[in-house]
């Protein structure tokens, strides 16, 4: 029973202890580390590459995977930008229309992958190409948004606290912690979290992931769930162009550049085994904080480079795929 | 293009036919539409030419997807070659050029290149063989395990440079990128004598078989009496190998070590130019003629686009659409397919 719990939840429990450790020496060694403004920073400075990696959990899960994120991230950014500042659209339609075009976007690489029995990497390799392709074609440099709309949206927090009748400094402090970049990777980790455990759509990407011809001899749609779960993907990327937008006031064609890599390494340290069928979403959560405490740690630190956090991040990524190999091995040994 | 699946669908034709179609159709193209690109001019007993050109350009690429198509034989993958890249052309620019800043400093070859070249070489190998020591002895996935090097391995680099474009002027180092051997660049007589000696390795001896086993079928092979684990040591130590020679021949070509862009994407193109060639992603069978094939196809595809005075901009969506088109051309389903729908019109 307990080498049970321990092969379910290991690895989920192990990233959460490293995680909260993490937090732990940081917040020890710099001075204002544990303040409620960082705390909350970590989840809207991340939030893009947040929901590009919940997008990716699935992906992973189901067996495949997704290099096309990141170039979709840039992709829709620059079109978002071009259609408010060149084309004169309200921002929410150029969001909406972009959202369509990435699940679309998506749902063609799952529909080739799935058609014609083509490797995943190959397919959304090409992807990529295309997704950063298109970016430049639609503008080659990047374009700030003027939009009064966008303003808007990051005032609606604390515009809703004061219609609440809070205080006005209570508003204030709304407006300061709550982000919306981070309300939405929040709600699409929600999402996430009720579409992979409470639905038949993640029970089929789990049985796809975790045996695919077991999973056709049940009778599962496995074309079906395959095509869905690049969908997915496309969309959560293509929300998290229009998160980037949000956060930087701007698009541009370049943006998310190998955030696909980022983003395979926050579901690998999740927890999420790269050979499909065994993960958590929540666990892409705590690899994105592990990401996030690490880089604000280095800018804390102002001493260390750059360069520090790829080497700590291929660090870690090493020590968790060793820790899960060990789990792995010696749970199964106990069990059988 | 389109007829070519019916006149092959009685007798196997071998995987290789593809991509060479696909390169002919490329340089057919230009020999019809762009002015002088089969031109070759020789000045001062040197070809020069956008043929030579895309040869000599697709050098590295060429180099690294050798080594990718014995990793891939084996079932696994390379994602950090381009890192591995970036290290070597960061040791040997920084042992010979000595620069304050860099660490490297700390070490003096006394500005031979051949000591430097010897390190940065070691040091890719090691590499390599690490990745395969995670792959053969810990069981991990081939794509996780590189994937650690091909994140930290750009940050290491970075380090060595200490984030700074590392630039020399030694004539011998420069010689690998820009130097002339038998009328030819030198990046040509580098790839050749590469491709020849590990074809002889594979082909001639028992290793190539053994590779193909292991890929193709681990356990059984093992039950045959094979050292799996070494044989796949053996080949990401030499795809490392391969990735810092190609990562000199980066550095040479620029005169700099560039810790940022040195190598950037090389793993994707090595590995298409690997699945172009037609060697499958699963393992088992593996053609290094096709690897080279389909790195030149890449090459001249994009020395096309530049040379068709197409945008800069649309290079990356016309290369996604080739790739697309070639992995249809080879799945049998799509082949399959097709066939049925020609048939029912006639």
């Amino acid at each position: 029973m307990i080498a049970r719990l321990m092969r379910q939840y290991g690895t989920l429990a192990a990233t959460a202890v490293v995680c909260a450790l993490l937090y732990v020496i940081a917040g020890v060694r710099y001075e204002y580390f544990f303040s409620w403004r960082v705390f909350f920073a970590f989840f809207s400075d991340n939030a893009f590459l947040g929901i590009a990696a919940v997008g990716m959990t699935f992906v992973i899960l189901s067996g495949g995977i997704d290099l096309s994120v990141g170039a979709m991230i840039g992709c829709a950014s620059i079109i978002i930008a071009t259609l408010v500042e060149v084309a004169g659209w309200h921002p929410a339609m150029a969001v909406l229309c972009v959202l369509v075009l990435g699940t679309l976007f998506g749902a063609s690489m799952g529909g080739l992958i799935h058609r014609f029995a083509l490797p995943p990497f190959i397919v959304t390799l090409a992807g990529m190409f295309l997704a950063r392709g298109v970016g430049f074609v639609v503008h080659q440099e990047s374009i700030s948004i003027e939009h009064q709309f966008y303003p808007a949206i990051l005032d609606l927090p604390a515009g809703l606290a004061r219609a609440a009748h809070l205080s006005d400094d209570a508003a204030q402090l709304v407006g300061l912690f709550v982000q919306p970049t981070a309300v939405v990777f929040l709600l699409v980790l929600a999402v996430g979290i009720y579409l992979a455990h409470m639905t038949r759509f993640g029970r089929n990407t789990y049985a796809v992931g975790g045996s695919e011809d077991s999973a056709l001899l049940m009778g599962l749609p496995v074309g079906r769930t395959k095509v869905q779960v690049y969908a997915l993907s496309g969309f959560c990327s293509a929300l998290a162009g229009a998160v980037y937008t949000l956060y930087t006031f701007s698009g541009n064609p370049t943006a998310g550049t190998m955030l696909e890599l980022d983003a395979i390494a926050a579901v690998v340290i999740g927890g999420t085994l790269l050979t499909g069928g065994v993960g958590y979403v929540a666990g892409t959560l705590l690899g994105v904080l592990i990401f996030g405490i690490i880089q604000t740690a280095i800018n804390f630190d102002g001493s260390l480079s750059s360069w520090w956090t790829r080497i700590a991040i291929g660090f870690l990524l090493l020590i968790f795929i060793l820790l899960q190999r060990l789990l792995q091995r010696t749970l199964g040994n106990a069990s059988t | 293009m389109s007829k070519t699946p019916v006149t092959s669908s009685r007798a196997p034709v071998p995987r290789i036919v593809w991509p060479i179609i696909a390169l002919a159709l490329v340089l057919g193209f230009n020999l019809l539409f762009t002015h002088g690109f089969c031109q070759i001019e020789v000045r001062d007993g040197r070809l020069y030419g956008s043929l030579i050109d895309i040869i000599d350009r697709a050098g590295p690429v060429m180099l690294v997807s050798i080594g990718m198509t014995l990793v891939i034989a084996t079932a696994g993958i390379d994602l950090s070659v381009g890192a591995v890249m970036a290290i070597a052309g960061a040791v040997a620019a920084g042992l010979v050029a000595q620069p304050d800043y860099s660490v490297l400093s700390n070490f003096d070859v006394g500005g031979s290149f051949v000591i430097a070249a010897v390190a940065a070489l070691l040091i890719s190998a090691i590499a390599g063989a690490g990745n395969g020591t995670l792959v053969a002895i810990c069981g991990v996935q081939p794509i996780v395990a590189t994937l650690i090097l091909m994140v930290a391995g750009r940050g290491v680099a970075q380090l060595l440079t200490s984030g700074q474009i590392i630039t020399f002027e030694n004539e011998s180092f420069a010689y690998l990128g820009n130097g002339f051997l038998l009328a030819l660049p030198v990046t040509v007589s580098i790839v050749l004598v590469v491709f020849i000696i590990v074809s002889l390795l594979t082909r001639k001896t028992a290793l190539g078989l053994f590779v193909e086993a292991v890929g193709g079928n681990p356990v059984a092979s093992r039950h045959a009496g094979l050292r799996s684990g070494a044989v796949k040591i053996a080949v990401y130590t030499v795809c490392g190998l391969l990735a810092g020679l190609a990562g000199l021949i980066a550095a040479a070509d620029i005169k700099a070590a560039d810790a940022n862009n040195a190598g950037l994407y090389i793993e994707l193109d090595a590995i298409l130019a690997v699945v172009i060639g037609g060697t499958a992603l699963t393992g088992g069978r593996f053609s290094l003629a096709g690897s080279i094939i389909g790195a030149l196809l890449i090459q001249a595809l994009t020395t096309t686009i530049l040379s068709r005075g197409v945008p800069v901009e649309y290079t990356l969506v016309v290369k996604g659409a080739v790739v697309i088109a070639v992995c249809l051309l080879q799945a049998e389903r799509f082949r399959s397919m097709f066939l049925h729908v020609v048939r029912r019109r006639t």
